[in-house]
């Protein structure tokens, strides 16, 4: 990490406009060889253009790349990876219907000859996955695993090329605690090696913990460069939000009411046709918010695809309010005012193609309120659109914007703002601030809060333990299909939860 | 009735069914191919015309069959390459540019062939191919004459089946193939050029495409009508689905439909008082009831109908 040195990648002056986003402004990033370098900054302050570029996958508007040492045009990702760059993108780029070693073998060199050599590609593999610890079966479909799982496989993809410069878009936002200390120890032996490493991450104590540099970024512009050992969290997060962040969540204290969520002896099957959720039982109130812990892949998704309709379980029963709605059947789950936020906003959550305002009346659009005899009367919806974006402050070019033109943070505050407007008795959202930044994660934290004060019944499913317990009112855990314990917080230690978390029961 | 299972009946079905599957072979092979890397190449009905004029003129010309075949295949090449300009490079709708490329190349078909040939009362005729009797497999009893004396054409259909499925799910090609089908961006961003790849899927798709079409003036007729491809096109396209984008399943289907469309000629020929329209339709009719049972259970390949561009977010 010593500055002395040259750089191994050098970006000068660089410029990348989208209509009339300036995503990069005038941006000087260097990365030495063998360091981690920590790209910091709130959702759409341009990470993540700032590295496609440096990937080739955007062409700058201005500006110049020089990757060891020589001035690098970069046309397209491949001429990237010719000059050693490899990188894992924010947003899965995998094959689902395709093997996880199919997957990670795709364009690269394996084998002589026409034909895919399978099985050299599966010993270098294997031999990868021993020496970092990075564990997924080769020949499951990827369709079948966690998205933990799946971003392992992006990871292994990466090493699987052999690197020198790897650009990782955050990628803790999947992974539980174990796994993120897996991939930090992964990480720490490449940089051993000589290998330089950027990396993209929102949670400030990870950043503290891996990387030797950060650089701010903040607006399109790079605001601060700092030495970790000369900074602390807090000057970080003021850095990257430009304002203090509160210390601590207020909690008001609400009595919790009647049950508003009553889920008994629930059975449903995963993708793969097994068991996943086995006899599960639980009971959410009025004004209250259980945090539900676990690593994901115990049920998690199952259990919040069943209560989101778009699962059918294969027993048990579902009640909202004391009315049972029809398990399967979204549009059942959503007249009895059940708000969802499912762990995947851009797959489940929002149509990516469509405009803003459209995704935010995508589950109203049929009610008398917003349309008369099948025409849709676009002035309330202009105005409801409009009210939304302005109350969660989404940041975008307006409500016709395409959804996809979004950042992450302001992607998640869409489907809230959608969930939340129809005053739901029941929230069950899954995985709320995977990706976002300190300030957006502080804002939907607030809301959550809010809407449990204002009376709904909120189910949080969360594998981050530090928003379980700033959150929660009674805290479980998910283990493989059922749940482990039931404790409110403030009896609750961390130790406790960390051992249901591993299927121990005392 | 006895007819129906006397041996040279059987046999004659038997020889029926390879030959009229040929030409779906080759076409559904083809359009595999392109809607495997993402394009529906719905040029597929003009092309194969384009392919069976093409064969049928420069045979006719040079006197030389396989001379039309190459041709047929070159031409094919070429209209995938126009497919290829218009869906990936511009990034037009895949519908609109397949439907472009089958309007023209029926009105330019008839145009080349009325510029040769003008209107003639008696259409002209070339020699067309001669079956070829494989030794031992022609003489198993019953079906072997039906099966195995046929064009060469339709061997080197069944040769393309196997060679479809490896280079599909075997070679670093296939991979590539599958990959950019699925999802375009991870193909983009492990290196492999979307572009490229769909290009060269039209390209060969489309060469197969035209070597169907000549099958039908070369072989299974000899000379050139302008509804010689009669719908056959689309029913490829059906194939496809109905094979789930399978090579082999496809030609399984190819073959259903080879067997059913022999088997409404033989039916016509026993004199059955039905107009005959009502036979040509059985195989176009089972083809529809075969989809509504096997679409629904269908893999379409992610990436099918949407033209890729980069600089667009949400990969
Ligand atoms: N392809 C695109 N088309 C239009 N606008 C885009 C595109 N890609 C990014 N942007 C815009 O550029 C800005 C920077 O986005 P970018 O994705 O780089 O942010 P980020 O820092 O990675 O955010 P996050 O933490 O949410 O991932 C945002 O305003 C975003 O909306
Ligand atoms: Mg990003």
């Amino acid at each position: 990490m010593a500055t002395s040195q040259k750089p191994i990648a050098s970006m000068s002056s660089i410029t990348k406009r989208f209509l009339d986003v300036t995503a990069n402004n005038d941006i000087d990033f260097n990365l030495y060889p063998g360091e981690i370098c920590a790209l910091l900054g709130e959702n759409g302050a341009g990470k993540t253009t700032l590295m496609n570029i440096l990937f080739g996958y955007y062409a700058c508007d201005e500006g110049e790349i020089f990757i060891k040492g020589e001035k690098a045009e970069l046309s397209a990702p491949r001429d990237a990876i010719s000059r050693g760059v490899g990188m894992v993108r924010q947003h899965f780029a995998l094959v689902p219907s395709q093997t996880v070693l199919e997957n990670i073998i795709i364009g690269t060199d394996y084998g002589k000859g026409l034909f895919l050599d399978l099985k050299s590609a599966r010993t270098k593999l294997l031999r990868l996955q021993k020496k970092f610890g990075l564990q997924v079966d080769p020949d499951a479909r990827v369709w079948t695993l966690s998205v933990g799982e799946q971003q392992k496989v992006e990871i292994l993809k990466a090493l699987y090329r052999d690197v020198d410069i790897l650009i990782m878009d955050e990628p803790t936002a999947v992974l539980a605690p174990a796994e993120t200390v897996e991939l930090f120890n992964t990480l720490k032996s490449m940089v051993k090696e000589g290998r330089s490493v950027v990396f993209i991450s929102h949670k400030l104590n990870e950043v503290m913990e891996i990387a030797d540099r950060v650089v701010v970024l903040r607006g399109g512009r790079v605001v601060a460069g700092r030495k970790t050992s000369e900074t602390n969290i807090k000057e970080l997060a003021n850095l990257m939000v430009g304002r203090d962040l509160l210390e601590r969540l207020e909690k008001k204290k609400v009595r919790p009411g009647k049950p508003v969520l009553e889920i008994e002896n629930l059975r449903a099957l995963n993708d793969k046709k097994l068991l996943a959720l086995k006899g599960l039982n639980l009971v959410v109130r009025k004004n209250e918010i259980l945090g539900m812990a676990g690593i994901s892949g115990n049920g998690q998704r199952e259990l919040s695809e069943a209560l989101f309709g778009t699962r059918d379980p294969i027993g048990g029963t579902i009640k909202i309010n004391g009315e049972a709605p029809r398990l399967g059947s979204p549009v059942s789950f959503i007249r009895l005012k059940m708000g969802r936020i499912p762990e995947d906003r851009i797959e489940t959550g929002l149509m990516m193609d469509l405009s803003v305002e459209e995704n935010l009346i995508l589950e109203n659009h049929a009610t008398p309120e917003f349309q008369r005899f099948g025409m849709m009367n676009f002035k309330k919806i202009h105005q409801f659109s409009e009210d939304l974006i302005g109350a969660y402050s989404i940041m975008t070019a307006g409500r016709d914007a395409v959804t996809s033109s979004l950042s992450g943070g302001n992607l998640q505050k869409v489907m809230l703002a959608r969930e939340l407007a129809g005053r739901p008795a029941v929230v069950v959202a899954s995985q709320p601030t995977r990706g976002l930044d300190v300030g957006a994660m502080e804002y939907i934290h607030q809301r959550i809060l809010q809407e449990k004060e204002r009376g709904a019944g909120v189910l949080l499913i969360s594998e981050d333990l530090d928003e379980i317990f700033a959150l929660s009112d009674r805290i479980t855990v998910l283990y493989e299909g059922v749940i482990m314990g039931d404790v409110p917080v403030a009896e609750a230690s961390r130790e406790q939860i960390g051992l249901w978390m591993s299927g121990v029961t005392k | 009735m006895g007819e129906f299972l006397e041996a040279a009946f059987i046999s004659g079905l038997m020889g029926a069914m390879m030959r009229m599957a040929t030409p779906i072979i080759f076409a559904t092979l083809g359009e595999i191919l392109a809607e495997r890397s993402g394009v529906l190449n719905l040029g597929i009905e003009g092309i194969m015309l384009m392919g069976a004029m093409t064969g049928f003129l420069v045979t006719f010309g040079t006197g030389s069959l396989w001379f039309g075949v190459l041709m047929a295949a070159i031409v094919g090449m070429i209209l995938g390459l126009l497919m290829a300009f218009l869906s990936v490079n511009l990034g037009l709708s895949q519908h609109v540019s397949g439907l472009g490329i089958t309007l023209f190349s029926t009105g330019l078909a008839m145009f080349i062939y009325r510029l040769y040939f003008g209107s003639p009362t008696v259409p002209p005729i070339v020699p067309p191919f001669k079956q070829v009797s494989l030794p031992l497999l022609s003489k198993i009893p019953v079906i072997g004459p039906g099966l195995f004396t046929q064009y060469t054409l339709t061997y080197l259909a069944w040769l393309l089946i196997p060679v479809m499925s490896i280079l599909l799910y075997k070679t670093k090609m296939g991979l590539k193939i599958r990959t950019v089908g699925e999802n375009p961006v991870v193909a983009d961003t492990v290196g492999v050029s979307v572009i490229l790849t769909r290009t060269l899927c039209l390209v060969v798709g489309g060469a197969l495409m035209g070597v169907g079409g000549a099958f039908l003036t070369l072989a299974h007729q000899n000379m050139f009508l302008i509804d010689v491809i009669g719908g056959r096109g689309w029913v490829s396209i059906a194939m496809v689905i109905f094979g789930n984008w399978d090579p082999l399943k496809g030609a399984i289907g190819a073959l259903i439909f080879g067997f059913l469309d022999g088997l409404q000629l033989r039916l016509q020929g026993l004199g059955f008082h039905i107009s005959f329209h009502i036979f040509l339709m059985i195989p176009y009719l089972l083809t529809i009831v075969a989809l509504i049972g096997v679409s629904r259970k269908a893999s379409v390949p992610a990436s099918l109908l949407k033209p890729y561009r980069r600089e667009e977010k949400g990969g």
